[in-house]
């Protein structure tokens, strides 16, 4: 027996928008689902069409979830819909899971354009395909025009343990004497996202370095199953997420300048700017602790993938009762590295 | 608020220049600073060039710094 | 070369550094104040005073708009934005975090629904203007000779397009009488132990250096010229010392690259055209001071956002626990604050000098202050 048409006109994914209707549960979400979101993700737990999806799966789960409400939705480098992917993917990543799944939930904004959403659901499918991941799960809910700010995304991420690992890294586990590493150039997502933002007429060759990371931690931890600590410096920067990782562990750190990688172009944007471009977000990098002897087995294996080539030892993890991030400056100084202060960036995540 | 840049003036249309600092490019207004021309790098500051930089003084400056030394001190001489 | 990278080789520094070790006179102390906030900034994020004699002390001075602009300043154009729905307050992002009375902010007042906007640029500004012919733009000018050219542009590109919707908010300072104060305050307590400045290098290309020679006379202290990157400040503290082991006392220009004979006279010549001095002006720290501020001039005084809005100046205290003024005017250090580092630290500053990243506080708290707790350390064993 062939279904009836449950809808009386397809949307118009073209030129309409979106409607407090699409969001109240009914036969208009149904429509939503059935012809935005659905042919985008479509899987076999995704099409059942269910409210919750059965995965098979081992005891070890690492679970991540991530808000984003990014502004402006679409920059160099990416959107809303593929960061919400890499974010979470990259959580569940930094916590030694292999990623499988994921949900989305969506806020739209009523008036929000159909056509802008079909780019970004279009752009999310893409990012899990190329990171293996499927969306098994998802929700829908409208507010009304002004209180939203176009579309705001939640995803959930669900990986497994990966097998290498005898302990997940941890953030306490980071001791004196460890090695720190970043996975390549700072600062570009962050001052990508300023530069779009700001009504300064700048213009730069600077991009969003938003990527999956889950492969690049996968070579990692193959080469060094005791790996310490993973974690991804998004808002906040580098800086912050130093000085979260030695607070945790009960430690301080001494980074040096001259060996933090950082792209010309990223500099000079973050001089015109007037920011420091170790407390911007970094949505494709990863920060790595690990033990002195197998800092250089670490850097090896990050430099034979391609999101790693540029990978650096920027420092080393100290003893310090007070938990200061210090940095060496080029000639020899100290300065330094504190938390981020205050939320001067609003919304680039 | 002091900071300022010095960048590359690429282009000019009238009293708007183009300048470039290692990649990042912006309009910057000439409105009082003349005789500068693409090539010259000037001094930025909140969207204005204040000043032009001068290449023989800067690589006078350089060298003396790379002896440990400054204007004037140089076999004792005072400026 | 690009005039960065060149300034900040690290081999130059250690050879400057050495220099000036070589050249201090043991068992003499040397006290210099480098008055403009982007050497403090730039003197904390290189970490130079590592690389320093420990017979060198460098005090902060008050050469950062922010920090010296008044309490009650602040109040004016905070109110200004909540009481007239019309105005868009354009203000550099500096001044966005800086509490005013009881502790309001521009950033509290745009969550009030103050029209505030952040801008890079006086164009911006003007720009604005010319986009909503129903609005009232007024530009919250603050900034010494540097930023006072730019101010003064962009009221005559205003004037140029015709716009009647534009005014500016000046808070515009001057340096020389800024000296004069630092000197003069206290009975004379901070400009005693001061052996020299560093001078303000991007003033000095609007003024020229020979701004100073009045001050450098009247007062028998050298000031050196300076650039802003780490290598220029290495050589001007050279200099300085040199001139001090000397007895000399003169006004040196060590940032000739940028710093013409005479200053940029354009700039000066659009300055005087457009502005006035003030009989006075009150500044955070210094007090009241005759002729070291101004206003708009005669004939331009339909963009003087003072007069268009009505407003009226009252002085306001800073917070009862604030050292900001001491701090200013050099005679406390920024450890030496009650309250630093714990009631007033960068989120919740009680003082400008907290907020501003060119402030003492800021420096001394964001990129400093981990040599205080080496000091305790080293004391307490």
């Amino acid at each position: 027996m062939s279904k009836s048409r449950l809808f009386t006109r397809k949307l118009d994914l073209r030129n309409g928008a979106v409607e407090l209707v699409h969001g109240a549960g009914g036969k208009a979400s149904a429509q939503l689902f059935e012809e935005l979101f659905r042919p985008a993700f479509s899987n076999p737990a995704l099409d059942a069409g269910d409210d919750a999806a059965q995965l098979a799966g081992g005891a070890r789960l690492v679970v991540a979830t991530d808000g984003h409400v990014v502004s402006p939705l679409f920059f160099p480098g990416g959107d809303i819909g593929c960061l919400a992917v890499h974010g979470t993917v990259n959580d569940v990543a930094m916590g030694g899971g292999v990623p499988n799944h994921l949900t989305a939930g969506f806020i739209l904004e009523e008036g929000f354009s159909l056509s802008d959403l079909k780019r970004i659901v279009d752009s999310m499918a893409e990012a899990a395909r190329m990171a293996g991941v499927t969306v098994v799960a998802g929700d829908t809910k409208v507010v009304e025009r002004g209180k939203g700010d176009g579309v705001f995304i939640t995803t959930t991420g669900i990986g497994t343990l990966h097998p290498d690992l005898a302990t997940p890294p941890a953030a306490h586990r980071a001791r004196p004497g460890d090695c720190i590493l970043v996975s390549g150039p700072i600062g570009e997502h962050g001052v990508t996202i300023l530069a779009a933002r700001e009504e300064l007429p700048l213009s730069a060759p600077i991009r969003s370095d938003t990527a999956a990371l889950h492969g690049l931690v996968a070579g990692l931890i193959a080469a060094v199953p005791g790996i310490r600590t993973l974690r991804d410096p998004t808002r906040g920067g580098l800086a912050t997420a130093i000085n979260e990782i030695c607070r945790s562990s009960g430690t301080g750190a001494l980074l040096k300048e001259a060996a933090m990688p950082i792209r010309r172009p990223v500099e000079a944007a973050c001089e015109i700017l007037g920011v420091d471009p170790l407390y911007l977000a970094n949505e494709g990098k990863l920060i790595a602790i690990t033990a002195a002897e197998d800092a250089a087995i670490a850097l090896a294996a990050m430099k034979r993938h391609p999101l790693g080539e540029e990978a650096a030892i920027i420092g080393e993890i100290v003893s310090d009762p007070d938990g200061f991030v210090q940095m060496e400056t080029p000639m020899g100084g100290r300065r330094m590295v504190d938390w981020l202060v205050g939320d001067p960036l609003p919304r680039i995540c | 608020m002091c900071l300022a840049l010095p960048a590359e003036i690429l282009s000019i249309d009238g009293e708007t220049a183009t300048v470039d600092l290692d990649g990042a490019r912006m309009p910057v207004s000439l409105a009082f600073l003349e005789g500068v021309a693409p090539g010259d790098f000037v001094v930025v500051h909140v969207g204005y060039a204040l000043t032009r930089i001068e290449p023989e003084e800067a690589r006078r400056q350089l060298s003396l710094m790379r002896e440990g030394t400054a204007p004037g001190m140089a076999e004792g001489v005072t400026g | 070369m690009k005039y960065v990278d060149e300034f900040r080789d690290p081999d130059t520094a250690r050879i400057l550094a050495d220099a000036i070790s070589g050249e201090v006179e043991p068992g003499r102390p040397y006290s210099f104040m480098e008055f403009c906030g982007g050497h403090t900034h730039a003197l904390c994020r290189f970490g130079l005073e590592d690389l320093l004699p420990s017979s060198i002390t460098m005090i902060h001075g008050p050469g950062c708009p922010v920090c010296v602009l008044p309490v009650g300043r602040l109040d004016m154009a905070i109110a200004l934005v909540l009481e007239h729905p019309e105005v868009i307050l354009c203000t550099y992002g500096d001044l966005m975090r800086v509490p005013g009375t009881g502790g309001q902010t521009l950033r509290t007042a745009k969550s009030r629904g103050g029209d505030v906007r952040m801008v890079y640029s006086p164009v911006q500004a003007v720009e604005l203007a010319q986009k909503h012919p129903d609005r009232e733009v007024v530009m919250f000018a603050i900034g010494f000779e540097t930023t006072t050219p730019p101010t003064a542009a962009a009221i005559k590109a205003a004037e140029a397009r015709g716009l009647s919707n534009f005014s500016v908010f000046c808070n515009h300072v001057l340096t020389p009488a800024a000296i004069d104060a630092i000197m003069t305050t206290g009975s004379g307590a901070t400009g005693a132990r001061l052996d020299g400045f560093v001078g303000p290098g991007n003033v000095s290309t609007i003024i020229g250096a020979e701004a100073y020679d009045e001050a450098s006379e009247k007062w028998n202290k050298p000031i050196v010229i300076s650039g802003f990157e780490p290598n220029d400040l290495l050589q001007s503290i050279l200099m300085l010392v040199r001139q001090v082991n000397r007895g000399e006392a003169r006004v040196e220009n060590a940032f000739a690259r940028a710093v013409r004979p005479g200053g940029n006279e354009a700039a000066q010549r659009l300055c005087a055209e457009v502005f006035i001095l003030r009989n006075s002006f009150e500044w955070r720290g210094l007090g009241t001071i005759p002729g070291s501020a101004l206003r708009l001039a005669s004939g331009h005084e339909r963009f003087d956002a003072e007069r268009r809005f009505a407003m009226d100046y009252v002085s306001r205290p800073d917070h009862k626990a604030c050292a900001c003024a001491s701090i200013l005017r050099g005679e406390k250090a920024p450890r030496d604050c009650k309250v630093f580092g714990t009631a007033c630290t960068p989120e919740s500053p009680l003082g400008s000098c907290m907020v501003s990243p060119e402030g003492a506080c800021s420096a001394y708290y964001l990129y400093g202050r981990h040599r205080d707790s080496a000091a305790r350390r080293v004391a307490a064993e």
